[in-house]
C-alpha cells in the first residue's frame, strides 16, 4: 500500500514500536519476529536445511516484490512441462520475489537438496528458473510449491513462446563481434609492421607479403561480420529510402575492394586494417545496443508472465480443477472467488457480486453484477463467489473493439524516423558524391592512374564512413537505458526515448493511472476499532480487508477468526464484513465494511481510489518540462473532475469510450501536438497506440503493456517526469555527438581528398574520433 | 623471412584458438546471465 494511506491511518503509533520481519523484511507488530504466519514457516523451513546463512547475505531489493510465503500456490504446472527423449523432466519459470544472488543461491540450493532435481538454475538477468528432474509431471507441483513456500512466486513459461523468444538476432551480431574482433586483433599484427616499415627500410617483397597476410585474415571476417548491416542496407534500399547502414555498407565494401586491387598491383597503402576495426567499432555498438534493449523487454515479458492467472474450473463430474485461462474451452464453467481476478471473457451463470472492472472499462466504482451479466478477463471480484461461463472471445466483446482499434490506430501512426537516420539520409549522398568526384577529378585533371584515383576516393569514403556517426547514437542509448532500467523503467521500443523527447503533451488515464490501482480506506476512525478491525481482516485476502489491514499498519492477526466467503470475517463476538453480514442497513454508496462488536455501535469503513502518493508533485514537474497536461478517463464526471483538482490538472474529460479516448489523441495530432500517453486500462490499449509515445504502469492490463513504448514499476508516478528528462538530456547528448562526429569528418575529409591520407592515419583518425564520441556519451552518467 | 612466416602463422592460428573459445563459450549460454555470472561468485555453493 501507498505511504500516505499509512499516514492517514490513526493507528501511527503502532508503526513506531513495529520491528522488521525476520523473513520477508516487512513491518510486524511489536515484539513480532514475524509478520504471518508463512514467514514463520519459511523461516523454519530454511533453518532445518542449514541455509540460514542467507540472512546474513540478503540484500534487499526496494522495486522487488516482497517475499510472501502465505500467497496461494498455482497448481496447473503440467501443461507446460517438458520432456525429453532420456526422461528428464524440464520446466522454466518466471522468478517473482528474487532480492539478489542471495535469492538465486537459496532457490538453488533448496531445489538441489531434493533427490528428483538433476538441475536448477536461475537466470538472474532474465529472471528464470530452469528446472529438470527426475520422476513424474506430478513432482513439478511439489518442486514448485518448495520455492513458492519460502514466498517467492514462481509462473511457468509456455515453451512454444521459449522456443519463439530464442534471441537470434543477438546471437547473429555477438558472433559477428567475435569473428570481427578477432579480425581486428591479429590484421594489426602485419599492419603495425607495415605502418614501421614505411619509415624504415622495408622492401616491396615483405609489404607485399603483408598485406597478403591481412587480406588472409581480413577478408572472411568481413564477409561474415558485414552482413547485418547490408541486410539492413539493402531492406531500406529496396524500400527507396537509406539508413546510416547504406553508406556503411557501401564504404566498407569499396574499401575492401579497393584494398584487394592494391594487394594484387603490389601497391604501397590497402585498408584492411581499418576496415576491419571500423566493422569491429560498429558492432560493439550494435551489440550493446542490442542487449540492453533486448534486456528492458525480457523483463516487461516477465511482467506479463507474472499477471496471467490460472482459473478455477467447474469440471462435468463436479470437481474442481485449476488451468490456464488460455486452454479454457468456450462453454466451461469457471468458479471465481473473492478477491480474484476472473480469467476469462464470459458471462455471470450464479452469484451475486461486485466487480471492480477499473482495469478494462476504468470506472473506479465497483458495478454489481448478478446471473447474466457479461464480464470481461481482467475483472476483479470483490463481493462473493461466482460462477461464470466462458465465452469465444467473439467480434463484439470490448477485447475485440480494442483490439481492432489498435490495429488501427497503429497503422495511421506512420514510420518514425530515427535521427540518426535523418542524417544519414542527407549525410550519405553528400559522402558517395564526394568519392565520387575525388575520383573523378584526380583520374580526369589530376592525371592519376585508374587504380590510384580509386584508391584516393577509397581514402575518403574510410574517412568519411559514419563510424562515429554511427555509434553516437547507440552509446547514449546504452547508458540511457541502462540508468533507466536501475529505476525501474523498461524502455521496450529503440525510438521511444527519442519520441519521448519530443513530446509537448501529456495524456493521462485517471483509474490505476493516476490514482492508486488498489482501494485505499478513506474514513477516519477511533485508533481502537481501527487496530480491533485489522487484526480479523489481516487473515483474509479479500481486497477490501487487505486495504483495510494495510491502512492500520502492522498487527497480530486474531486467533479463531472464520471467515464467511463473501460476506465477512466473525471472532468471537467481534464481526467484520459486510452490511447484511453484521446486521445493519447499507448505508454506504462506495465499497464498504462495517466492523460491529459488544458494548459499541457499528463502525462504517469506507474505501475508494486514492491518487498515487507524488501525482500532484509529478503534474507540477511536467509542466515545469514546458508539457501540458490533460486527463482522459472513461469513469463519471464527478469522480474525474476531483482527481482532477486534486492533481492539479485543468483539462479534462469524463466518461471517454475508448472510440472517443483515439478521437480526442487524434484531435490533438492533428493540432500539430506531439503526445506521450499514460495510460493502464485494456480501454486506453488503442489510445497508446495512437500516441506518438505511450507509457504504462507494470500494473497495466497485458494488451496496454503491449502497446507501450515505456513501462515503468512502482507506486510513484515520478518515473514519467524522469524518463523525460533523462530522454531530453539523451537527445541533447546524441546532437552533440552527431556534431562532434560532423566536425572531425569536415576537418578530416579535404585531406583525403587531396590524397594525403595513408592507412595508418586513417586508423588514428577514425578511433580517435569514436573514442570521443564514447566519452561525451558518459556524460550521461553524472547528475544532471 | 622462413621465422617470419612461422611466427604469422602460428599468431593466426592461437588467434583462431581463442575465437573458437569465445563462439564455444557463447553457444553454451555462458553469456546470458552477465548478473547471475557476477552474484554467484559471492556465495558459497556447498551441495553435496
Amino acid at each position: 500500500m501507498s505511504g500516505a494511506a499509512l499516514a492517514e491511518a490513526p493507528a501511527g503509533a503502532a508503526r513506531a514500536a513495529s520491528g522488521t520481519c525476520a523473513h520477508c523484511g516487512g513491518a510486524t507488530a511489536a515484539g513480532q519476529r514475524f509478520c504471518c504466519t508463512g514467514c514463520s514457516a519459511a523461516f523454519e523451513t530454511i533453518q532445518q536445511l542449514g541455509l540460514g546463512s542467507y540472512y546474513r547475505d540478503v540484500v534487499r531489493d526496494t522495486l522487488a516484490r516482497r517475499l510472501q510465503p502465505n500467497a496461494e500456490p498455482r497448481t496447473d504446472l503440467a501443461r507446460h512441462v517438458r520432456i525429453a527423449a532420456d526422461g528428464t523432466h524440464e520446466l522454466t519459470l518466471a522468478v517473482d520475489g528474487l532480492q539478489c544472488g542471495a535469492c538465486v543461491w537459496l532457490i538453488e540450493s533448496v531445489l538441489a537438496r531434493d533427490p528428483r532435481v538433476s538441475a536448477a538454475r536461475v537466470n538472474m538477468t532474465t529472471r528464470r528458473l530452469k528446472l529438470s528432474w527426475h520422476g513424474t509431471v506430478e513432482d513439478a507441483a511439489a518442486l514448485v510449491g518448495r520455492i513458492e513456500q519460502l514466498g517467492y512466486r514462481l509462473v511457468p513459461f509456455d515453451p512454444a513462446c521459449l522456443a519463439a523468444a530464442q534471441d537470434r538476432t543477438g546471437r547473429e551480431l555477438l558472433r559477428a563481434l567475435a569473428v570481427a574482433g578477432f579480425a581486428a586483433a591479429n590484421v594489426m599484427l602485419p599492419a603495425i609492421a607495415i605502418w614501421v616499415g614505411l619509415f624504415s627500410d622495408m622492401g616491396p617483397a615483405t609489404r607485399a607479403l603483408m598485406h597478403w597476410v591481412s587480406a588472409a585474415i581480413a577478408m572472411p571476417a568481413i564477409v561474415y561480420a558485414v552482413r547485418p548491416f547490408w541486410r539492413s542496407a539493402w531492406g531500406a534500399l529496396r524500400q527507396g529510402r537509406t539508413n546510416m547502414d547504406v553508406p556503411i555498407s557501401v564504404g566498407v565494401t569499396l574499401v575492401t575492394g579497393m584494398s584487394l586491387v592494391q594487394t594484387i598491383n603490389h601497391a604501397e597503402h590497402a585498408y584492411f586494417d581499418g576496415a576491419v576495426s571500423l566493422l569491429f567499432f560498429l558492432l560493439i555498438g550494435r551489440v550493446l545496443d542490442h542487449y540492453a534493449r533486448a534486456h528492458a523487454r525480457a523483463a516487461a515479458e516477465q511482467l506479463i508472465a507474472l499477471q496471467q492467472t490460472d482459473v478455477a474450473v467447474l469440471e462435468a463430474d463436479g470437481t474442481v480443477a485449476r488451468r490456464d485461462a488460455a486452454s479454457v474451452p468456450p462453454g466451461a464453467r469457471i468458479l471465481v472467488a473473492p478477491g480474484e481476478r476472473i480469467g476469462v471473457d464470459g458471462e455471470v451463470v450464479q452469484g451475486e457480486t461486485m466487480l471492480d472492472t477499473a482495469l478494462v472499462t476504468g470506472e473506479s466504482l465497483p458495478v454489481s453484477a448478478a446471473a447474466g451479466t457479461r464480464v470481461f478477463a481482467g475483472t476483479l471480484n470483490l463481493g462473493a463467489p461466482i460462477t461464470v461461463r466462458a465465452t469465444a472471445t467473439g467480434g463484439g466483446t470490448l477485447l475485440a473493439e480494442c483490439v481492432r482499434l489498435m490495429d488501427a490506430a497503429e497503422a495511421k501512426r506512420g514510420r518514425f524516423v530515427m535521427f540518426a537516420d535523418r542524417v544519414a539520409r542527407r549525410y550519405a549522398p553528400v559522402v558517395h558524391l564526394a568519392a565520387l568526384l575525388t575520383f573523378l577529378g584526380w583520374w580526369g585533371l589530376g592525371g592519376l592512374g585508374v587504380a590510384d584515383s580509386l584508391l584516393i576516393a577509397a581514402a575518403v569514403l574510410i574517412i568519411t564512413c559514419p563510424c562515429a556517426l554511427a555509434l553516437a547514437v547507440p552509446a547514449v542509448q546504452v547508458i540511457g537505458t541502462g540508468q533507466l532500467f536501475r529505476r525501474g523503467v523498461l524502455v521496450k521500443s529503440p525510438t521511444a526515448l527519442e519520441r519521448l523527447a519530443e513530446a509537448d503533451t501529456v495524456v493521462f488515464d485517471k483509474t490505476g493511472t493516476l490514482t492508486d490501482p488498489a482501494l485505499t480506506l478513506v474514513s477516519r476512525h477511533d485508533p481502537e476499532a481501527l487496530r480491533l478491525a485489522a487484526t480479523l481482516a489481516a487473515t483474509s485476502r479479500h481486497p477490501l480487508s487487505r486495504a483495510l489491514a494495510a491502512a492500520a499498519g502492522p498487527v497480530v492477526p486474531a486467533e479463531g477468526v472464520a471467515e464467511v466467503v463473501g460476506a465477512g470475517l466473525h471472532c468471537g463476538e467481534v464481526r467484520l464484513g459486510s452490511a447484511a453480514f453484521v446486521g445493519v442497513e447499507a448505508t454506504a454508496t462506495t465499497p464498504a465494511l462495517y466492523l460491529a462488536r459488544p458494548g459499541f455501535p457499528v463502525e462504517r469503513f469506507d474505501f475508494a481510489e486514492a491518487l498515487r502518493p507524488d501525482s500532484r508533485e509529478t503534474i507540477a514537474a511536467l509542466r515545469a518540462l514546458g508539457l501540458e497536461v490533460q486527463l482522459l478517463s472513461g469513469d463519471r464526471e464527478a469522480a474525474v473532475a476531483e482527481a482532477a483538482a486534486r492533481a492539479g490538472i485543468e483539462t479534462w474529460r469524463a466518461g471517454c469510450s475508448p472510440v472517443d479516448k483515439v478521437a480526442a489523441i487524434e484531435a490533438l495530432r492533428a493540432q500539430g501536438r506531439r503526445v506521450l500517453m499514460v495510460g493502464d486500462g485494456l480501454n486506453d490499449g488503442p489510445c497508446l497506440a495512437a500516441a506518438h509515445v505511450s507509457i504504462s504502469p507494470a500494473t497495466a492490463a497485458e494488451i496496454s503493456q503491449n502497446a507501450a513504448d515505456v513501462v515503468f514499476q512502482g507506486a510513484s508516478l515520478a518515473p514519467v517526469a524522469d524518463t523525460i528528462r533523462t530522454a531530453r538530456r539523451m537527445r541533447r547528448l546524441c546532437q552533440e555527438n552527431i556534431a562532434l562526429s560532423l566536425a572531425y569528418n569536415l576537418l578530416m575529409v579535404p585531406v583525403a581528398v587531396a590524397g594525403f591520407v595513408t592507412p595508418w592515419l586513417a586508423a588514428l583518425a577514425m578511433s580517435t574520433s569514436s573514442l570521443l564520441v564514447i566519452g561525451n556519451s558518459f556524460r550521461l552518467r553524472r547528475a544532471p | 623471412m622462413t621465422p617470419l612466416l612461422w611466427l604469422i602463422a602460428l599468431s593466426v592460428f592461437l588467434g583462431c584458438g581463442g575465437l573458437a573459445l569465445f563462439l564455444w563459450a557463447a553457444r553454451s549460454g555462458q553469456y546470458e546471465d552477465m548478473d547471475g555470472a557476477a552474484q554467484r561468485i559471492l556465495f558459497d555453493d556447498d551441495r553435496k
